[in-house]
């Protein structure tokens, strides 16, 4: 792989650039793999790079039935934090902000991690308290979060309007080292590195069936033909369910679309990520200068990745309320994308009831900012067989033993 | 250069002059000018600068597809960023300024990235700006972000004047776009009886026939237009919207369109913005087709523009867009453009025609007018300065680039074809078909999108399906309009379909790079998304990189994500695209049409619902007296409820304490009308809540009243109340008062999905009563004094209730109790709440009854161990946890959420419980969410956490501090003293006691 750097532009453009290689290989399938992870998302390339990277293990394919990156990875609003409130949650979202950090050096691509901060207002008494149980489990966790005061919201969110009149700003849950990345450089930053490791990715790559004897799972069958592998792990987000049925097996996730839209680009105003979870806004400001706005997941199950309008106009409503100034911008492009929500709105990371076939899935509307975490993890219980700490409380048996880790109860909403 | 010409312009009138200013120069143009056409009327051919490179960049469309001509509208409150000249209906005071420049339009030191283009490709900030790590966020990233941002942020005190509002519309045939193809379908659905909508973006109707001329039916077009809509407009089933633009198309024939209703009037009093709303039985898309640009070296020069464009300027607006036009072109329609020009008096020094042959009928008639038509030629380079295009040189479109010859010009006509507009087809799932003969994508007939009931719910007509000329176009939309009536089960119109004279045009041939050989030197100046500078180079490195999917090289490059997205650039960069992989271009297929066809405001997305109509706050009966008096509130659910009201010069926080010890001295009175009140009745309602409650309701004796539990299927308690039995068959089930929507919704849910054949309705009354609770040792002392009813211990004993008159207003009161003293709560009809409030305070004055909050409340509650939903619970929380096991039948078969506490985790007996915490030092408050620590961390680093304070308050009652806490095995560890570490190096220490502070025995509320 030739590295990049400014001095490689330089070089290149002195000849028109004619010298760029393909950022990730495009092979032919192999008969078998030691791996094979269906899904090439943010999830399942940081996967395959950490096997690779960490465990050595580079028989590794990841196939997609689209292009790589084209699911949730490149459709969310790109938000990363790591303020969580369950034990569990607060040490894979820190494990993967903590990796976005040097994500950039890591994969000699750039990312641009942007730890701009995250503000999460407190907008009523309950939403209040809650912020302050987790300011302190997150300083307990060794996690940079704090609550802060109406006065200094306004300090670090110069243009909100904290005065209401429906939902004054109590106070706010900042965390100074979330921030945003760039969504689509991190998948194709993994992409570059894990195939520059020698993983396959295979894109235009459907999964149609997955092969299973009295053992456990021995392949699956492609778009491009069989695929032998004693190890599967489906990384497929909202089309778990599916995937699931394909291996006999029914999973507790349920596909909603989430919303989201961004304003024209007007010269940067807004420097921090602010969530409004009250009133069901999220909103940060993009480099290329567009406002990315998430919004509330429809309320019916569906796999169709289209924009709809009912929560689009209360989540503008809501941010026109409380940032005035955006009255007069313009919604620009919305869309949706498919989501997999668990019970308790934690992710799914662990071995499937059908030996061989191991599940990361299930993380709803959170899935972006835990993609290196989530990857790390992956890997390693790919590689040993078994997750280690940061997997296990996630397994798929905690719905049959009760045992939630759920974030949506602190703040009275999913993420 | 640019200028206005001494006659024509079918849109002006010459006899209103209108002054606006552009960069703060004052400048004249015509009433029916849109700002592009006076501006380039007034000689200016630069208007704004580019995104990436700060290109200088002229007017290059004369519609919606403008990349180009975006410019800030007004100033203050009102300025606007990010306005197309194209667009924007000019009026007199107009103030527009330039964007994306500094310090000026003129002298943009951002220009400098332009010389530095050959270092700046596509995708170059994720090869560098990698080292060192902390430069990304403070030199790379902030530069990064200035430089791009396009148009100026409204100022960080803006606040919008202008109003806009929502319109809800129902049309059995919504008609998009009122060129010939749209008038000739309304028209035709209107005389089949359907209703019709008929919207139009544009200010006036006829879409390209104004420029285009012909005739139609023996009139010329633009009459035969003012005629169709002269007979619209006596079909009483047909509404015509001109300004409004339908921008996105959803499921189930929903259609969102933006009305500019005064955007061209502002301050004139009406909604600036209005928002349709729109349910259609069927969607005609008569959205017309819009021509694309070519690639060739230095084509984003100002005076390079659109051949349709130059048409429009010169013969509706009566505007020259220079005085020497070359034409570049690879079909025959844009002749039209020349002899357009010549009508004008202007110069057409060459015609350079990509195809070997040019000798249809309209270039005949360009030839005849004396004008030189080069075959097989097409433009090498443009050259020019700051101000425009100077000349172009010629070259062989077969060749490689070597200039033949250079033509002196002002402005270059260009046209590489039409594209339709498919993106309302697109939005719900329709799908495309690549017509190469005519080498565009046009709606796949056979795949439209679908309705609810499967069947076809839009069709495209028109130029908007393929049918580019007119004759053609006219047929298809009267066919289009017939089809749909029978579709919607109407006899479809019988007159005949209009015809229009057309001449013959020649097959075009598609042009995607100029010449076909271009060097690298000319394909990294050749533009394909003007807007975010993206070049023919661009795409072919993402192509070389492996960026193979359309959307692969979209994103890499950012073609096609500017604020027209990509209306002009798509197709031309897929083109080339699917030349740089060697594959056809259908199979490398577009990108997806998102919703909205062009930006919709976020003031008109938001409505009338700002200020005090976002969310309107819910007021009890009795709000408006708590607000006189005083009151501190804060939002609950969507009420707003006092949380304590102070005396004039008196704290919160001593108010709070003097409610609450007023309350356990004498009496207080709480509006409590916000708590939750769903009627629950038929045959089956008893049946119904002992699914819904965790503990048996069938049991309850009419008259009676019981506390009742909710969770989850999770087993988690979600709600709780106290559920009165009216009668054998109506049971009134009182919620939180945050929850008594998603209650009645909870149970709507499951009556309706699971257990439909269940004999119940519900209803939720919680805003026709008045609900109010006088509380204290001498409350029925104050409730007797109204008379009416006989409340004594022995006739309305605790958990009963009774019915009557107080106070000569009729009242259920209950006898249940959220403090723990004898306390009634008094339902009276809502209209007469405020009557039966003034009456408590006149009868309660002797014995010092005095009004409280929500605090004190919450003080009150925790004092006597009660637990809040919210505070107590947290969606991982079972009865059992906070020692309302009681409240769990062990009768019940079946109950939501029993199943899920048999599980292990759920039995666990680890589990945190709710314990009371007595803090070492009566005087220190534990702080709300505080933890308890217990040995060592964990080997990640994470503090051994073994649960959280719930609930934290100084009780005035016992002058102590005291609190409720969650902790892990809590019941097995009471007496023991934990470490609440509330900040770093500061711990607090409590003892686990009993979370019931006062009056265990009950003995307060028991008289």
């Amino acid at each position: 792989m030739k590295r990049y750097s400014a001095f490689a532009i330089a070089r290149e453009a002195l000849r028109h650039h004619a010298g760029w290689e393909r950022a990730w290989a495009s092979p032919e399938p192999r008969a078998q793999y030691d791996v094979v992870i269906v899904g090439a998302g943010g999830h399942g390339l940081a996967t395959a790079y950490y096997l690779a990277k960490n465990h050595g293990i580079t028989n590794v394919a990841v196939l997609e039935k689209g292009w790589l990156g084209g699911g949730n990875t490149g459709r969310n609003t790109t938000i990363i934090r790591s303020n969580y409130l369950q034990d569990e949650s607060a040490a894979i979202f820190e494990k993967s902000r903590t990796l976005y950090e040097t994500l950039s050096q890591e994969l000699n691509y750039n990312i641009m991690f942007s730890p701009r901060g995250v503000m999460m207002l407190a907008q009523t008494e309950h939403e209040l308290r809650a912020w302050k149980r987790t300011a302190h489990a997150n300083r307990l966790a060794s996690i940079q979060s704090r609550m802060v005061t109406p006065d200094e919201v306004r300090k670090i969110v110069k243009v909100i309007n904290i005065d209401g009149p429906r939902y004054p700003v109590l106070g706010g849950l900042w965390q100074p080292r979330g921030g945003t990345a760039r969504h689509d450089a991190v998948a194709w930053g993994y992409a570059r590195a894990a195939s520059d490791l020698g993983v396959h990715i295979i894109q235009n790559c459907a999964v149609t069936g997955v092969d299973r004897d009295a053992t456990g799972v021995t392949g699956v069958q492609t778009g491009k033909g069989p695929i032998r592998c004693n190890r599967l792990c489906l990384v497929v987000a909202g089309s778990s369910g599916v995937l699931a049925e394909m291996a006999g097996f029914r999973l507790p996730v349920e596909s909603l679309a989430l919303q989201a839209l961004v304003s024209e680009p007007i010269k940067p105003v807004l420097d921090c990520v602010v969530m409004a979870n009250t009133v069901h806004g999220y909103i940060s400001q993009s480099d290329k200068g567009e406002l990315v706005i998430g919004g509330g997941a429809d309320g019916f199950n569906n796999y169709t990745q289209r924009g709809s309008f009912q929560h689009v106009e209360e989540t503008v409503r809501a941010l026109v309320e409380t940032f005035p100034l955006i009255s007069r911008l313009k919604m620009l492009r919305q869309w949706g994308g498919i989501v997999d929500m668990t019970g308790d709105r934690s992710p799914i990371i662990g071995p499937a009831p059908v030996p061989g076939i191991f599940l990361n899935c299930g993380w709803g509307t959170g899935g972006f900012k835990a993609i290196p975490g989530s990857g790390w993890a992956t890997a390693e219980m790919l590689a040993d067989g078994a997750p280690r700490a940061l997997a296990a409380p996630f397994s798929l048996e905690r719905f049959a033993e009760g045992r939630m880790i759920d974030e949506s109860v602190a703040a009275a909403v999913a993420h | 250069m640019s200028s206005r010409l001494p006659r024509g312009g079918r849109l002006i009138d010459r006899a209103r002059p209108v002054a606006f200013s552009f960069n703060g120069t004052r400048l004249k143009g015509f009433a029916g000018d849109t700002l592009a056409s006076a501006l380039l009327g007034s000689g200016r051919s630069l208007v704004g600068r580019s995104f990436k490179y700060h290109r200088p960049r002229g007017v290059y469309a004369s519609g919606a597809e403008e990349p180009n001509a975006l410019v800030s509208l007004g100033t203050g409150d009102r300025m606007e960023p990010n306005q197309r000249a194209t667009t924007t209906e000019l009026f007199a005071g107009l103030e527009a300024r330039s964007q994306n420049h500094w310090p000026s339009l003129e002298t943009d030191l951002g220009a400098v990235s332009a010389g530095m283009a050959k270092f700046l490709p596509a995708g170059f900030y994720y090869k560098t700006f990698i080292q060192p790590r902390a430069a990304w966020k403070h030199l790379f990233e902030p530069v990064i972000r200035r430089s791009a941002g396009l148009g100026p942020a409204p100022a960080a005190g803006a606040r919008d004047p202008d109003r806009y509002e929502h319109f809800h519309a129902f049309a059995d045939v919504l008609v998009v776009g009122a060129g010939i193809a749209g008038l000739t379908a309304a028209r035709r659905a209107g005389a089949a009886g359907a209703r019709v909508l008929l919207l139009e973006q544009a200010p006036h109707a006829g879409g390209r026939a104004l420029a285009d001329g012909g005739r139609i039916d023996g009139a010329d077009a633009h009459d035969w237009v003012a005629a169709q809509l002269a007979a619209l407009a006596q079909m009483p089933n047909v509404t015509v919207r001109l300004r409004t633009q339908a921008a996105g198309v959803y499921d189930h024939g929903y259609v969102l369109a933006g009305e500019r209703v005064a955007d061209h009037t502002p301050g004139d009093g009406r909604p600036r913005h209005r928002l349709w709303r729109i349910r259609a039985g069927h969607i005609i898309t008569a959205t017309g087709a819009i021509e694309r640009p070519l690639a060739f070296a230095g084509n984003d020069r100002p005076g390079v523009m659109l051949a349709s464009a130059v048409r429009d300027y010169v013969t509706l607006y009566g505007v020259s867009p220079g005085d020497r036009t070359v034409l570049v072109t690879g079909n025959d329609d844009a002749y039209r453009t020349a002899l357009a020009l010549l009508d004008a008096g202007l110069t057409v020094p060459a015609v350079l025609d990509v195809r070997a042959r040019a000798e249809g009928p309209l270039a005949q008639a360009v030839r005849a007018r004396g004008v030189r038509v080069e075959t097989g030629r097409g433009v090498a380079l443009a050259w020019g300065g700051r101000r425009g295009v100077t000349s172009v040189g010629i070259c062989a479109q077969a060749g490689e680039g070597a200039v033949l010859e250079e033509i002196g010009c002002d402005c270059v006509a260009v046209s590489g074809g039409w594209s339709p507009v498919v993106h309302l087809w697109s939005h719900c799932g329709g799908k495309l078909r690549w017509d190469e003969a005519a080498a565009m994508f046009v709606p796949d007939p056979a795949r439209p999108p679908l309705n609810h009931d499967g069947r076809a719910m839009v069709t495209a007509a028109g130029a908007a399906s393929g049918a580019l000329r007119a004759d053609a176009a006219l047929a298809d939309a009267a066919a289009a309009a017939d089809r749909v009536a029978q579709a919607l089960d109407l006899s479809p119109s019988e007159a005949p379909a209009p015809r229009a004279e057309t001449v013959d045009e020649a097959a075009p041939e598609a042009v995607w790079m100029m010449p076909h050989g271009a060097p690298a030197a000319l394909r990294e100046k050749a533009f394909l998304d003007f807007q975010n500078d993206v070049k023919v180079s661009d795409v072919q490195l993402a192509a070389q990189e492996g960026f193979e999917s359309v959307e692969h090289a979209k994103r890499y490059t950012t073609l096609g994500m500017a604020t027209d997205q990509g209306k002009l650039s798509n197709i031309n960069g897929l083109a080339v695209l699917s030349q740089s992989l060697g594959a056809p271009i259908p199979q490398v297929g577009t990108t997806t049409f998102r919703p909205p066809y062009t930006p919709l405001s976020f003031g008109a997305i938001t409505g009338a619902a700002r200020g005090e109509l976002f969310k309107p706050v819910r007021k009890t009966a009795i709000d408006g007296w708590l607000a006189a008096q005083g009151a501190h509130w804060e939002p609950v659910g969507d009420w707003r409820r006092p949380y304590a009201i102070p005396r004039p010069g008196e704290s919160v926080e001593d108010a709070v304490t003097r409610e609450v010890l007023n309350t356990r001295r004498n009496v207080g009175l709480l509006d409590a009308s916000t708590l939750g009140k769903i009627l629950v009745k038929g045959p089956d309602a008893a049946k119904f809540l002992d699914l819904i409650y965790t503990n048996m309701m069938s049991t309850l004796k009419v008259g009676r009243c019981r506390y009742g539990l909710m969770c989850t299927e999770n087993g988690f308690l979600f709600d709780d109340g106290v559920v009165a039995r009216l009668s054998e068959d109506s049971f009134l089930c009182h919620t939180t008062s945050g929850g008594s929507d998603r209650v009645h919704a909870w149970m709507e849910e499951w009556l309706q999905t699971e257990w439909w054949d269940f004999r119940v309705y519900t209803a939720n009354l919680t805003e026709q009563h008045a609900q109010i609770a006088v509380v204290g040792p001498k409350a029925r002392q104050v409730l007797e004094a109204l008379e009416g009813m006989d409340l004594g211990r022995e006739t309305l004993p605790f958990m009963g209730f009774a019915e009557g008159t107080l106070a000569g207003i009729p009242a259920r009161v209950h006898r249940i109790s959220f403090s723990g003293e004898l306390s009634f709560e008094v339902a009276v009809p809502a209209g007469r709440g405020q009557a039966f409030w003034d009456a408590c305070l006149e009868a309660g004055a002797a014995h010092g009854i005095q009004p409280y909050g929500t605090e004190a409340l919450h003080v009150m509650r925790a004092e006597k161990g009660f637990i809040m939903i919210g505070d107590e619970t947290d969606g991982t929380v079972t009865p059992h946890d906070l020692n309302l096991g009681w409240a769990v039948s062990k009768k019940k078969q079946d109950f939501i959420g029993k199943r899920a506490m048999e599980r292990t985790h759920l039995t666990d007996p680890d589990r945190k419980q709710l314990v009371g915490l007595a803090t070492l030092d009566p005087a220190e408050v534990l702080p709300d969410g505080a933890h308890a620590v217990e040995g060592a961390p964990r080997p990640d680093g994470i503090a051994g956490m073994i649960g959280h304070v719930t609930s934290s308050y100084f009780s005035p009652t016992l002058d102590r501090s005291i609190a409720m806490a969650l902790i892990r095995g809590g019941s097995r560890r009471m007496g023991q003293v934990l470490r609440f570490e509330v900040e770093p190096g500061r711990a607090i220490e409590a003892t686990v006691v009993d979370p019931v502070f006062l009056d265990p025995e009950g003995e307060r509320q028991n008289v």
